[in-house]
């Protein structure tokens, strides 16, 4: 028994050392094939598997495909990529909720996400974003329980030259959040933008917490347009969809910022999201800079995930 | 954690169990939820594709399918295999002969380095060791100050460099004022970045050289997906670690991820994070967790716990009693106390083994209030009618009721609920008064 165990487990190892090749199968293989048989469907299956699309989603694509495929056949199998690509931009496109426009007299921005999905440094580069196109951005440390996340936001708010309301640590977040609106209208700001305490999803007392502080928002800043954006980290698995659910349970999202999209994650993780709750992608990170933040594409991210 | 894995199995074992006989095609079923099963936990689609072509290739080669109980075979060889997928018993962490030990953090950006280091510190000062925490993590906003406050906190020392300081300077003087010191553990938190970016692996790498830490360990986020295999591997093939350690378990995450690190680098998960708090650091049991995953429970966690909730010559006049049939009501109120120390009933109910845990009982949970109740309906009746419930008529039932402020319909719930309890204690204790085996293992 103890033998044959290792056999296989050792065959892998080595397998995965050799090369990361062996992990990635290179999708230009798999499409330069001739034939379109089940062994050709079960590998583009494992390559969006291996994207993190996850199961059901890379189910339903290959059956898109198979569909599509039918009502037009391929006149070459060179043509299979951009076939592919087309049926994953149709899920991508499914989009269901329209991107909140940047209003007068303020937009305000709820930055919300698991611990460590890369909320913080998703806010340095949104706000260098909006004030280098001309806008006046207000932060709000809104991360009152984290160790050091309110300096944190404070130091990159140095670097990029916006102003940021914060209290002491410990304090109450949706008091954080009044003071910043009423700082916002004083002080004439376009865009306020939120940080708020990484929290798993699961934990009720602190979704509830940040309910509160959308109440907050809307109580104080009638009129305003508050867009809710869910961090994900793109190396996030499976279990995205059910923090995707769960932060839309609670608060509504009107996107998501994908993070952290310059390693070799992929991503996939959002097809499912999107095929599920049709929660569009708004931005992604694609590095440590604060210049490093795109506006999502699907062209762009369809190709990346299939290279 | 992993219970829509332990589920999804769970049912997956049900069916085969039930069969006398397995075609190929029942196998093959099986096989593609097992497959399913895995994946959605985020195992690695590599790991899960070779799991499965070696399950069904010892399946065929041990002739299991003729045997005369070819379900039980079946689900015994994909536990055995779970297991050693997982790794057998728990790693931990050795101390270095010559003080201080050095434990050196690695991971990508987020995964929770910083904690970490906060949480070991605590465990290593809980067992009385001096601790010294180094922040090398020099380029993230506020990371000094983040370990600084942790540290502040908890009542343990911080080396923090100068401004500008380079990493490896700050790890060197960090190690000599813990050697000068006199710090027996020195834990050292480094800066978190991609697996790509290899300025940043030559950084790590050179203070691996310089200071010769006695454990690296790798921190993963148990919510990954399929790229934590080539994080690790990238991390273990130019850095090098020793252990893993598998954070934000507290969520909902699947923790496939930690299954497939282990199966590709053969480095063990040696810690779970468990929540927020920086008590919550758990040393991990690859063995019991797997047997959890299978679905045969965790009962040497749960024996643990209950040994540190129950003094032990109680217990074993309980499960005197119990064995001889001598249960009473009375014994029932001292042990629904003991139970709500131990923890919550649910908890309690995942770490038995599937087979032990009636299919109702899982979704059962009784509050504070709930405990309460039964108290009072307890306490409301004589001495006689708690050490012989079935004396207790309808009259009886009524005034319980009435003494307790409850309804008769309560009343009757728990006598009923006590008459199964009864019952399922017979099922535990065979002949001999021991633990009948469960089927099948």
């Amino acid at each position: 028994m103890q033998e044959s165990q290792k056999h296989w487990l050792n065959g892998l190892k080595s397998a995965l050392k050799r090369s990361r090749a062996t992990i990635i199968e290179p999708l230009s293989e798999v499409f330069s094939r001739k034939r379109i048989d089940d062994r050709f469907w079960e590998d583009t299956e494992d390559i969006l598997i291996q994207g993190d699309v996850g199961v059901p989603t890379a189910l339903k694509i290959i059956e898109g495909l198979k569909a599509d495929l039918k009502e037009s056949p391929l006149r070459d199998t060179a043509e299979m990529p951009e076939r592919l690509k087309k049926t994953i931009i149709g899920i991508l496109e499914q989009e269901r909720i329209p991107p909140v426009s940047t209003g007068s007299p303020l937009t305000v921005k709820i930055i919300v996400g698991v611990n460590g999905a890369g909320k913080t440094t998703s806010i340095a580069k949104l706000a260098h974003k909006f004030s280098e196109s001309g806008s006046r951005v207000l932060i709000a440390a809104a991360d009152t329980y984290r160790a050091a996340a309110i300096e944190q936001v404070q130091i990159w708010a140095d670097r990029i030259g916006v102003d940021v309301v914060k209290h002491e640590r410990g304090s109450d977040a949706a008091a954080v959040v009044y003071d910043a609106v009423h700082a916002a209208k004083a002080r004439g700001a376009d865009i306020l933008i939120i940080d708020t305490a990484g929290r798993l999803h699961t934990k009720v007392p602190l979704m509830e917490e940040i309910r509160k502080v959308k109440r907050v928002v809307e109580r104080e800043m009638q009129g305003a347009q508050i867009e809710t954006l869910l961090v994900i980290d793109a190396t996030t698995g499976q279990n995205g969809l059910s923090q995707a659910k769960l932060f839309n349970d609670a608060l509504d999202l009107n996107g998501i910022i994908l993070a952290k999209l310059d390693g070799t994650a992929k991503g996939g993780i959002i097809l499912a999201i999107i095929d599920a709750l049709g929660i569009p992608v708004r931005y992604i990170g694609t590095g440590e800079r604060v210049e490093d933040l795109a506006e999502f594409e699907a062209h762009a991210f369809v190709d990346a995930l299939l290279s | 954690m992993f219970e829509t894995l332990t589920n999804r199995l769970s049912d997956v074992f049900r069916n085969l169990r039930g069969r006398g006989r397995l075609s190929d095609k029942d196998v093959e079923s099986a096989m593609r939820e097992i497959k399913l099963a895995l994946l959605e936990a985020d195992v690695n689609y590599k790991v899960v594709k070779d799991f499965i072509a070696g399950v069904k290739e010892k399946a065929v080669g041990e002739e299991i399918l003729k045997s005369l109980t070819p379900g039980q075979q079946v689900v015994k060889l994909v536990s055995d295999e779970l297991t050693s997928l997982m790794g057998g018993s728990p790693s931990t962490l050795g101390l270095a002969g010559k003080p201080p030990t050095i434990i050196m953090l690695v991971g990508l950006q987020g995964t929770g380095k910083t904690s970490l280091a906060a949480k070991l510190g605590l465990m290593y000062k809980s067992e009385g060791k001096k601790v010294l925490l180094t922040a090398a993590d020099v380029y993230r906003p506020a990371a000094v100050q983040q370990l600084e406050a942790l540290g502040k906190e908890l009542d343990i020392d911080v080396f923090k460099g100068e401004k500008d300081e380079p990493a490896l300077k700050v790890a060197e003087r960090s190690y000599r004022t813990a050697d000068k010191e006199g710090y027996s553990i020195l834990i050292m938190d480094t800066a978190g970045r991609l697996h790509i970016d290899e300025s940043m692996m030559d950084e790590l790498k050179s203070i691996k050289t310089a200071l010769k830490p006695h454990s690296v360990l790798f921190v993963a986020d148990a919510m990954t997906g399929q790229d934590a295999v080539n994080q690790a591997l990238q991390f273990d093939e130019s850095v090098g670690f020793d252990g893993v350690v598998l954070t934000k378990l507290d969520g909902d995450a699947r923790g496939g991820a930690a299954l497939s690190v282990k199966a590709v680098t053969g480095k063990p998960v040696m810690f779970v994070g468990t929540g927020e708090k920086p008590r919550d650091l758990e040393v991990f049991y690859p063995d019991r967790m797997a047997s959890r995953i299978i679905g045969m429970g965790d009962v040497l966690s749960l024996i643990e716990k209950a040994e540190a909730a129950v003094d032990k010559q109680d217990a074993e006049e309980m499960a005197r009693k119990m064995l001889k049939d001598e249960f009473t009501l009375d014994d029932f109120l001292v042990q629904l106390d003991q139970v709500s120390q131990i923890g919550a009933i649910d908890e309690i109910i995942k770490m038995l083994p599937a087979q032990m845990a009636p299919k109702g009982l899982k979704d059962i949970s009784v509050s504070e209030s709930d405990l309460k109740k039964i108290k009072a309906i307890i306490q409301s009746m004589t001495k006689d009618e708690r050490s012989l419930p079935k004396s207790i008529n309808g009259n009886r039932r009524t005034r319980i009721a009435r003494g307790s402020g409850t309804e008769v319909s309560d009343v009757n719930r728990l006598l009923k609920q006590f008459e199964q309890m009864k019952k399922m204690m017979k099922g535990l204790t065979g002949k001999k008064g021991k633990f009948r085996p469960i089927q099948g293992f």
